[in-house]
């Protein structure tokens, strides 16, 4: 019997039979699955959302130090962020199977970069795996497990988004549990790298790297699939899935255990067909690698390294590569007529009253990631910045230090200021500045899909804890000036955010109200607009509120959609929008 | 070259919170119960805040890429007509659109930076010869819950599809809750019903 699962899905089903008992991570998608899935084989498995990447690594590096089986999960990005673990796990090595699981975005869907994660198993010097289905994101994932075990190195396995949020079947397997007893074996040599230490180490690293190329030249990971000799194309992860659509005749050589580089795999390949042709996502690591080689080969001359792959982009490039004219690139089906859908903040979105506040103030607004990162469109227009996690903290101090003219706020969300927000926040009252931060705390992560995290008072796996206090971080981080607004209040938050850009005190605002799609209820009653009172002046659109439609002259509130926050209610100068039946009561009390 | 003819692929479009993704695994449950080999790929994150969704399923006897290339879909089922016109360009010559008459404004008509396409219906006939242009919206608020529309949709798709008919209702079983699953029945036999 198969079943049905996403990349993600089939990740952690791998981590799960392979008898893994730790698993921490930070959401971003598409990675955010992975853990999710995971968490539900309690109680075999203990999973945490850790307050970041850096953190979730190092949760799982001390439990397989310790001889725990482990895996962490992370976009892309996140590696960024545990690349200081990474880099030194690597030398002093593991000792239960450790894996990182590390989801790539080409394409950027939900992402700021492209970033290619296959670099940083070259840079740590570790094993790198690379599954093209949900079979493989489970086969390779246990084969991960025990390549790190039987070498003591930590691996990654490196999805996209295509791999992790595509469905496709997979068998199961039991689950066979660890034999490895937890208990540190003492050795400070091995886990203490020192220099006096660590210099011995490098030199095991360097060794285990050429027992690792071995490994990899044998795997059954890597396999040729022998056809028309003509043509062959050396090819990984979803990729392998578009070449076998667009050169159903050609030779493959395909890639699963991908780093270190099975090298004589590759020659023994090259040198069975006519023409060489590198097909992969981003970077051209594989072409070049194999030019170093002294095998001529072709890549990025017909196929591009910017955004994703498709079966579509691959037969122009087999078109190019053939002289052939590329298939005409002709402009979509009503392509002029199209009114474009962005995302949008979610109607009765507790961000849309700061957003609308800060539209009232001449300030410069560095901003963050998150579901707020939609403040930076039109008609709310206020982020004027994001750089990464955290840094709409660091970068307000920043930018007031070199004089920027005008105040700037700091806007970062709940989850994103434990993640990273709070080093920045310490920097500002240390060095003196006088930056107002506003945490946009809508009790969960939101964008990924809300995740708990220390300020929720839940964990992942449904235990109650402590929910740490913002305002408490604040105060302990020297900040003096800290208050709580009900950013549903237009009032109280325009006042809040005023008297906080007119202070030189540093400030911490943090803007409380849970996500309405979280809670699955509205936030008060649904509202309409009084069509007599109206004047038509379309203010009430500024707020970008997708349940306010505007299809004749004046607006309309779509009652299906409406979450009942009363924004629109408070700005209508005409006061002529009212909680659902009260316009008649209003009337009948004249 | 030639794209397999025995792989079936179905585009499904809508807005975020329309239920895409539901329908796109019944679909996908149906066509693994039929004995497919099934890949399918949707879209989260960022993506699914109010803004278009599309998801992607393909079946057969042995399928390779998640993703449908365009004018390679059997069908496309569309749960807003806008969403329709956008992913036009998927469906193959000759293939079954199914399309939802609602109409749901993107706040870029909102706010007057966009228009609303007009005589959607007529333009839509135009570029799809084989159409059926349904009120799923209405009806589905006819069965009591306007979130079934999805399944009015799906069920009118399933017209265009060679899966089984017991497969449908099982995977709509296995997909939805309990208390739920009357009434999805329900609006997938409106929908397969429609002439």
């Amino acid at each position: 019997m198969k079943h049905l699962m996403s990349g993600n899905e089939a990740i952690a089903r791998g981590a799960y039979e392979a008898g893994v008992t730790i698993g921490a991570g930070y959401p971003g998608t598409p990675s955010t699955e992975i853990l999710e899935n995971l968490a539900k084989y309690k109680p075999e498995v203990y999973c945490e959302w850790s307050p970041n990447e850096k953190v979730a690594f190092e949760v799982a590096a001390g439990a397989s130090i310790a001889g725990a089986r482990s895996i962490v999960t992370m976009k892309h990005v996140g590696l960024n962020v545990a690349a200081d673990p990474l880099m030194t796990l690597s030398y002093i090595s593991v000792e239960g199977g450790f894996v990182a699981c590390v989801a790539d975005d080409p394409g950027m869907h939900s992402s700021q970069n492209e970033q290619d994660t296959r670099n940083y198993a070259r840079y740590a010097k570790v094993p790198l795996f690379e599954p093209s289905d949900s079979q493989e994101a489970k086969d390779f994932l246990k084969l991960a497990i025990s390549i790190s075990e039987r070498y003591k190195t930590p691996a990654i396995l490196r999805s996209t988004t295509r791999v992790g949020h595509s469905r496709s079947l997979v068998s199961w397997d039991e689950r066979v549990a660890s034999p490895n007893k937890v208990g540190l074996v003492k050795n400070p040599p091995r886990f203490v790298p020192i220099p006096v230490w660590g210099r011995p180490m490098r030199q095991r690293v360097e060794e285990r790297l050429g027992l690792l190329k071995r490994e990899a030249e044998a795997s059954p990971a890597n396999r040729i699939e022998r056809r028309d000799s003509s043509l062959g194309i050396v090819t990984a992860s979803i990729s392998y899935q578009y070449v076998r659509e667009v050169w159903p005749d050609a030779s493959v050589l395909k890639l699963g255990f991908s780093y270190p580089f099975p090298d004589d795999l590759i020659r023994e390949f090259a040198s069975g067909v006519d023409e060489v042709l590198v097909v992969e996502e981003l970077d051209d690591i594989l072409e070049q690698h194999i030019k170093s080689l002294g095998i001529a080969c072709q890549g990025r001359k017909f196929v591009s390294g910017m955004m994703e792959l498709s079966v579509d982009r691959l037969l122009a490039s087999r078109a190019l590569m053939e002289g052939r004219e590329p298939p005409k690139e002709e402009p979509p089906l009503f392509y002029d007529e199209l009114p474009p859908r962005p995302p949008v903040l979610c109607p009765g979105c507790p961000h849309r009253g700061v957003f609308y506040a800060l539209g009232k103030h001449d300030v410069v607004v560095t901003g963050d990631i998150g579901c707020y990162s939609l403040g930076a469109f039109k008609p709310l227009d206020r982020m004027d910045t994001i750089l990464c996690m955290g840094a709409g903290v660091s970068m307000a101090h920043g930018m007031q230090k070199a004089g920027e003219p005008k105040r700037v706020i700091g806007v970062v969300g709940d989850s994103t200021f434990f993640h990273s927000g709070i080093t920045g926040l310490l920097n500002i009252a240390y060095n003196r500045g006088s930056s107002t931060i506003i945490v946009l705390d809508n009790r969960t992560t939101a964008m990924t899909g809300h995740q708990d995290h220390p300020g929720t008072g839940r964990t992942l796996q449904g235990d109650v804890t402590r929910a740490i206090s913002i305002e408490d971080i604040g105060r302990a981080c020297g900040i003096e000036r800290v208050c709580v607004v009900n950013p549903y209040d237009l009032e109280s938050t325009l006042k809040a955010i005023d008297d906080d850009v007119n202070s030189d005190e540093p400030s911490l605002i943090v803007s409380r109200a849970p996500c309405p799609l979280r809670e699955r209820r509205r936030v008060g009653a649904v509202r309409e607009i009084d069509a007599d009172r109206c004047k038509g002046c379309k203010i009430c659109l500024k707020i970008a509120c997708p349940a306010i439609e505007l299809s004749a002259d004046k607006p309309q509130i779509n009652e299906i959609f409406c979450g009942g926050c009363g924004i629109c209610e408070q700005i209508c100068p005409a006061e002529a929008i009212y909680a659902q039946g009260a316009a008649s009561q209003a009337e009948a009390r004249k | 070259m030639s794209p397999d003819t025995e792989i079936r692929s179905v585009v499904l479009a809508g807005v975020g919170g329309q239920g895409i993704l539901l329908a796109s695994e019944i679909l996908a449950r149906t066509a693994m119960e039929t004995g497919y080999d099934v890949k399918t790929n949707e879209v989260h994150g960022m993506a699914q805040r109010g803004g278009s969704v599309i998801a992607q399923i393909r079946y057969g006897p042995e399928v390779h890429s998640p993703l449908v290339a365009k004018k390679t879909a059997a069908v496309l089922g569309a749960l807003e007509q806008v969403e329709a016109m956008r992913f036009a360009d998927y469906l193959s010559p000759g293939g079954l659109a199914v399309v939802s008459s609602q109409a749901i404004m993107p706040v870029t008509v909102s706010m007057e930076a966009a228009r609303y396409p007009e005589d959607i219906e007529a333009k839509l006939k135009r570029a799809f010869p084989r159409m059926v242009y349904i009120r799923a919206a209405e009806m589905a608020s006819g069965l009591g819950d306007i979130r079934t529309a999805n399944i009015v949709v799906l069920g009118a798709i399933s017209k265009g599809l060679d899966l089984q008919q017991d497969a449908w209702k099982e995977a709509i079983s296995s997909c939805v809750k309990e208390k739920f699953r009357e009434i999805n029945l329900r609006a997938f036999e409106l929908g397969r019903h429609i002439e």
